[in-house]
């Protein structure tokens, strides 16, 4: 019987030869990740359930990774990242990565992938809902709450529906005023966000197999904006070299049967997209950024898992390189590594961050940060009528800050253009 | 569980995601300190656009000042309830609330796994635009063995979709329950 990818990891997952669209099967997990929002209530509910001196089933398929709320004065946000210290320490988490020194990494999804993490084949669980985007490594990610992660802890194992899949073909040669986040937006506003509810989004064509692991990662890292359980794309030779530099351990390449059932196909071809933005208060809202260019703003952000990558830097320097921001104009790395990154990847000569510090940006420490709002003394959230751009993946009423606030998502292109105006601008303007 | 859900009606549109539902800030809270667990009470639904909250008039709250529970019982809402962030808050802070079941259109798979395995919510499913045509505060009474929902305040009863394979999990009280009850797991 034919199979997509997505069946086939799970397949290799349940032991199984052939696990059949619809049926819910148990799943061995590779690897289970958490955060400091909601790894403390997960321990919770692992001990009341396992026992209070219960051991996971596996120390080293457990990655913590503090991400949300790190650089607040807020006592309770600091009493969580605590009682993650606390869990691991006793239960000899090797993979926990302590706030406050030099194990500290950043935004989990992305960190997920430099430590070498993300491998081919294999199935993570994780208590985020952009779990999903390490399906980029031709892996199968998605995201869990609390009690499902609670109960992974313990067993190892956790049932999951296996989903349909919708296939997703981009042809042609990439612009280059056209990012992966163009791309997802595009999806997006065609099949508005409970598009893929339940299902798995599958990435492939000449377009995509050209973009590096980052771009890549902000394709499946929005698969959740349309419902999606996970989004995926095929391992190559880019994925591999990727992996292969950080990781030494085994994977597993698989590909979509030719002849496997798709619930729907769509197709684009790249030199007729256009540079798009969400409108707000839904990443559906899908507009070209020609159609709303003047548009006022009062700020623009470029950071998060989606956004904050050190593709999405180079890409918002090649913009800012030389002009200065007229609206507040917040840099957040995702992790350590990116904002190292910063300081040495060049472009025209010139470091990215002397590029954004000249043009008046202000870079902040890495973290998830404004993405979702926060704690009310985290960088970049937003105030009142704010009008944001932003490289990040929601703009749901009160998604960053304020309720008030109106959020446009868009291309890290798009977000630097529009820094330099203090208008939503199409980057086609400055390239 | 129980097999009759009784209480007033707080209607909501469609999208209503999890940060409306409990938004960002407050997820520093604990979920097992009881004094803490109230805040969570407190805030549900805090997220939502004042004009959004309470259909079709709006501009009811689902909490009062000073209050952390909500005088309502059932939630009815449009499609893709629960959209969002994976956070398992979110069905929790409705329960402390004091909601017992979701009757949307449809549901966000993350979020629907949440209420069903953390047994918090019942989230029914209907494919009527219940939505638009029941009021915020109609007396409403669900029968779980029936699969129907009635309005008392208008005298009219709805069929919901039948829950299915979750039942099982949704009568057991959540995934543990059900595990244990089906020898999936060791007795702890």
């Amino acid at each position: 019987m034919a199979q997509t990818i997505t069946q086939k990891i799970l397949s290799k997952a349940a032991h199984r030869k052939f696990v059949d669209v619809g049926e819910s099967v148990w799943l061995n997990v590779d690897i289970l990740l958490t955060h400091d929002v909601c790894g403390p209530p997960t321990f919770d509910i692992f001990k009341e359930e396992f026992g209070s001196n219960a051991k996971v089933w596996d120390p080293r398929k457990i990655v913590v990774l503090p991400d949300h709320y790190i650089f607040t004065a807020n006592e309770h946000a600091h009493r969580n990242i605590d009682l993650l210290r606390q869990f691991a320490k006793e239960q000899g988490l090797e993979h926990y990565y302590d706030v406050g020194g030099d194990r500290y990494k950043g935004v989990c999804h992305v960190a997920l992938a430099e430590e070498g993490f993300n491998l081919p084949g294999t199935v993570l669980f994780g208590t985020d809902s952009h779990t999903c985007t390490s399906g980029a490594f031709g892996m199968f990610g998605t995201g869990i709450g609390n009690t499902d992660a609670a109960f992974i802890l313990g067993t190892g194992k956790l049932w999951e529906k296996v989903p349909e899949s919708m296939k997703f073909t981009f042809d042609g040669v990439m612009p280059e005023y056209l990012t992966a986040k163009d791309l997802i937006l595009h999806i997006l506003g065609d099949i508005t966000t409970d598009g893929a509810t339940y299902r798995a989004m599958e990435f492939d064509g000449e377009a995509i197999f050209s973009l590096p692991m980052e771009e890549r990662m902000t394709l499946t890292n929005m698969a959740i904006e349309a419902g999606g359980m996970n989004g995926i794309i095929a391992a190559d030779a880019v994925t591999e070299q990727y992996v292969k530099a950080r990781s030494k351990k085994p994977y597993e390449l698989f590909t979509s049967d030719p002849d496997a059932k798709y619930h729907s196909k769509y197709r684009y071809d790249v030199t007729k997209l256009e540079p798009v933005v969400a409108q707000p208060h839904s990443p559906d809202n899908r507009a070209t950024v020609r159609s709303v260019q003047g548009t006022k703003i009062t700020k623009s952000y470029i950071g998060s898992c989606t956004g904050g990558k050190l593709t999405d830097f180079v890409m918002a320097a090649k913009i800012l390189k030389g002009q200065k921001v007229s609206v507040t104009t917040n840099i957040v790395p995702a992790t350590v590594k990116v904002a190292l990154d910063l300081e040495h990847e060049r472009y025209d000569g010139q470091t990215l961050k002397q590029i954004f510090e000249d043009a008046g940006c202000s870079i902040a420490l890495p973290s998830c940060a404004a993405c979702l709002g926060g704690p009310a003394d985290t960088v970049g959230r937003s105030v009142d009528n704010d009008v944001v751009v932003s490289t990040t993946n929601r703009n749901f009423p009160g998604r960053m800050g304020s309720k008030h606030a109106g959020v446009y998502l868009a291309s890290p292109l798009t977000a630097a253009a529009s820094a330099i105006t203090g208008k939503l601008t199409d980057p086609r303007d400055f390239l | 569980m129980e097999k009759i859900i009784q209480g007033k009606a707080y209607v909501l549109g469609k999208n209503i995601d999890t940060d409306q539902i409990i938004p960002a800030e407050h997820l520093v809270y604990s979920l097992s300190n009881p004094e803490e667990v109230k805040l969570y009470g407190k805030y549900a639904l805090s997220g939502v656009p004042p004009e959004q909250g309470g259909l079709p008039e709006g501009n009811i709250a689902f909490i009062d000042e000073g209050r952390f529970d909500s005088e309502y019982t059932i939630i009815i809402a449009g499609q893709n309830f629960g959209c969002g962030s994976s956070r398992e808050h979110a069905p929790f802070a409705l329960k402390v609330a004091g909601i017992k079941a979701i009757i949307a259109e449809s549901y966000a798979r993350i979020f629907y796994r949440n209420s069903v395995d953390g047994g918090f919510v019942i989230p029914y499913e209907t494919s009527e635009h219940l939505n638009q045509i029941i009021n915020t505060g109609d007396e409403l009474r669900i029968d779980v063995a029936l699969n129907t929902i009635e309005n008392l305040t208008r005298k009219v009863t709805y069929t919901l979709n039948p829950l299915g394979d979750v039942f099982s999990i949704v009568e057991a009280g959540g995934i543990f329950a059900y595990a244990r009850q089906e020898n999936l797991m060791a007795q702890s």
